[in-house]
């Protein structure tokens, strides 16, 4: 009997599982339907506070078709609870903060709705991103996503250090790796700082994006991780920006180990590569410049193309009343939405004529100038199958060689890139 | 004659079919019924889904979308098998519950033993060692950072003898030293059990022991240690268990699994491959290698520790 039981429910849960296993009957939704929706919003403070008012602003217009906007619900990352909502078909209409990398695995669950099913959306889009809105079509030529806003990563560097260190800290030599690796070798020495840059050195998928990537989108012109189901970054453009970090963790310019805090915030590295959003933060606390990130021959920097770190909004199968959906979504990209949406958090919209479009704005504030400019000029993760496992691919491939040095660079990432490729072309 | 006999046997019939079905006392079944949904509903159920899923090619959708999930025999458990990072997940674990389970063992009735004595702040103590292990991982975890990165307390104690690379970043130590954070962390609860162990230990034992010349050491090795035993089975069992679903130290410690997957355990592999990368059948694979793991150390402890 002690055994008969637990086997008992084993057969049984086996069974209901087997009945169970496959999904439940279809759920069409009109793509017409107008009546109220729920959005959810990023807790990011001044992000919140440019969704509430954009909300406040629909309401007011529109009793019968009113949004509900909360924040996405807390988990370890937001694309792990978007991901469990879609499978319990409790999605919002809109998220406010779709990463175009979980987009690919999002289309795969039958999550999102193609907008281009609205009527001129496409022609919508690519009025308002431009030449770059392309980046955000998916293998099957439709747009899941809008291109919202982006955060262009530049090297932030702290002014008091580098004169400590003994470089100009008004215009430092930051242009080529030989200047970058000079200057980080200054900081070092003099012990200015501990650590001239820190970029994570953890083995999350995502932190390539803010040391290797951004350095590749620029060394290679505009190429992105993964180009027509190849792997690009074994590339010889892709092993001199695997170099270049090399160096600097090989001469323990920057560490090896997880910071516990903000290094840039504490002194404790000179340099950082971040988005405008860094403006607010980093402020008032420290003496700061931008400049763009180092390619192997100096790019001018009106050249240089960068990661965009860009977040999107995505409209869900769960939705109901579509036709709504859609309308707020263009009303929240709407020129003056996306002035407010600037104006409000210092991210950039995705919008072609960014600075043109907000000449007060910029005026105003100099200091994102540099960062609007270079929100021109941004590079895009892949929008292909797989892409997250591609990612986390090339990280460990990263961390083995380039951080911890257990294997030459090529061997490694030419494995990785065959892998990557293999993933790529896929279903 | 016959009339009442036959009654009593037509009687017996369905009382049979209910003792073989409830048992001889029903009313025991009947109160043990909600833990059995329970333990029905959340573990057989997800359980066997897990088991269905790895022999299938299987991702989440949202509901109602018509999607094919064929059966791909064990094609899940070949790709789990012939990679290596999943192999070094789970020469990790072998690693870790090497270190951590003889050590939490060991430690922990130790320390029950002299927190059952009376010695001086007592309350104290036992409260002392129970704070981490009901002190929130995050937090925990900050300070062990601080304590063990390249420039924390425990190097500069160390000085010149400061291992380099460091703790966390060393491929050789990194998994050492998240098997003695989680014995430092868990230590409290097993001292927990140990003590309502010793509570059951009779004094005259002692006694006699003394009275035949036994010194305290001797006193230990002859009588607690025996005394315990079912207590050992268990803080083994429940350490192996734990210990094998490990996810939140290599997830904050050491920054998913590093130095280059060096402390990665296969459950933050399931989290990866079936949270964030979208392919639950991989992960259920890995998850149902590891029950399988676990359930056969468990036997095998359970074996060696209850032998008379």
């Amino acid at each position: 009997m002690r055994r008969t039981v637990p086997a008992a429910f084993l057969v049984l849960s086996l069974g209901l599982t087997a009945a169970c296993g496959d999904g439940g009957s279809g759920t069409k939704a009109d793509s017409s339907a107008k009546g109220p929706i729920t959005i959810w919003l990023s807790n990011n403070k001044e992000e919140l506070a440019w969704g509430n008012a954009m909300v406040e602003a629909w309401n007011g217009q529109h009793a019968d078709q009113k949004i509900t906007a909360q924040e996405i619900p807390a988990g370890k990352s937001s694309e792990e609870v978007i991901g469990a909502a879609i499978t319990a078909g409790n999605a919002p209409c809109l998220i406010f903060n779709t990463a175009p990398a979980a987009v690919p695995q999002f289309q795969k669950q039958g999550g999102l709705v193609a907008l281009d099913s609205f009527d001129g959306a496409a022609d919508y889009i690519k009025q308002r991103t431009g030449a770059a809105a392309d980046q955000y079509k998916s293998p099957d030529g439709k747009f899941y996503q809008i291109p919202w806003k982006s955060n262009p990563v530049m090297i932030f560097y702290n002014k008091d250090i580098l004169a400590k260190a003994g470089v100009n800290a008004d215009n430092p030599p930051l242009a080529t790796y030989d200047e970058f690796l000079a200057t980080a070798r200054k900081i070092k020495s003099s012990g200015a700082a501990p650590a001239a840059i820190y970029p994570a050195p953890s083995s999350e998928f995502f932190q390539s994006w803010f040391d290797f990537y951004p350095l590749f989108a620029a060394e290679t012109g505009g190429k992105q991780l993964v180009e027509n189901g190849k792997a690009q970054f074994d590339s010889p453009e892709g092993l001199r920006v695997a170099e270049f970090w090399k160096k600097l963790y090989d001469e323990g310019l920057a560490p090896k180990e997880k910071y516990n805090g903000d290094s840039f915030a504490d002194g404790k590295a000179a340099m950082a590569i971040v988005g405008p959003w860094a403006i607010a933060v980093y402020g008032k606390k420290v003496k700061w410049g931008a400049a763009p990130v180092p390619t192997s021959t100096g790019k001018p920097a009106a050249e240089v193309k960068t990661f965009s770190d860009a977040k999107n909004v995505a409209m869900y199968s769960a939705c109901k009343n579509r036709a709504t959906a859609w309308e707020v979504l263009k009303f929240a990209t709407s020129k003056e939405q996306d002035g407010a949406l600037l104006e409000a958090t210092g991210q950039m919209p995705l919008r072609a004529d960014l600075p043109s479009t907000y000449p007060d704005y910029f005026t105003k504030n100099p200091a994102y100038k540099a960062f609007a400019d270079q929100a021109g000029r941004t590079v895009e993760v892949p929008n292909t199958a797989n892409s997250i496992t591609i990612w986390q691919t090339f990280r460990d491939a990263y961390s083995e060689s380039v951080i911890f040095g257990k294997r030459p660079v090529a061997e490694a990432f030419s494995e990785a890139a065959k892998k990557a490729t293999g993933l790529a072309g896929q279903s | 004659m016959t009339g009442p006999l036959s009654r009593d046997a037509s009687r017996r019939g369905p009382q049979r079919w209910v003792a073989a079905v409830l048992g001889r006392h029903p009313v025991g079944a009947v109160l043990v019924a909600p833990y059995a949904a329970f333990l029905a509903l959340v573990f057989a159920y997800p359980f066997g889904f897990a088991v269905w899923i790895s022999f299938h090619d299987y991702f989440f959708t949202a509901p109602g979308v018509p999607v094919d999930r064929p059966f791909v025999g064990l094609a899940n458990y070949t790709a789990v098998l012939s990679d290596p990072a999943v192999r070094q997940a789970f020469g990790n674990i072998i690693v870790f519950l090497l270190i951590n389970v003889p050590l939490t063992t060991v430690l922990a009735l130790l320390l029950a033993t002299a927190l059952n004595g009376a010695i001086r702040g007592r309350t104290f103590l036992r409260v002392a060692y129970y704070v981490p292990y009901v002190t929130a991982s995050v937090a925990v975890v900050g300070v062990w950072l601080f304590l063990f990165n390249s420039g924390g307390l425990v190097n500069k104690l160390l000085g010149p003898l400061a291992p380099d690379p460091s703790w966390l970043v060393s491929e050789h130590l990194a998994m050492p030293t998240v098997a003695i954070y989680v014995a430092w962390k868990q230590l409290g609860f097993f001292i927990l059990l140990y003590l309502a162990a010793l509570q059951n230990v009779p004094n005259e034992l002692y006694e006699s022991a003394a009275v035949d010349g036994a010194n305290r050491w001797q006193r230990f090795r002859s009588v607690t240690v025996p005394a315990v035993r079912p207590a050992t089975t268990l803080v083994v069992i429940v350490a192996t268990i734990t210990g094998a679903n490990m996810f939140t130290e290599p997830y904050l410690l050491t920054g998913g699994g590093g130095p280059n997957g060096a402390s990665a355990s296969p459950v933050l592999l399931m989290y990866q491959r079936g949270i964030e990368q979208g392919q639950p059948d991989v992960a259920a694979a890995i998850g149902v290698l590891l029950v399988i793991g676990v359930v056969t150390v468990s036997l095998i402890n359970r074996r060696i520790l209850e032998r008379p």
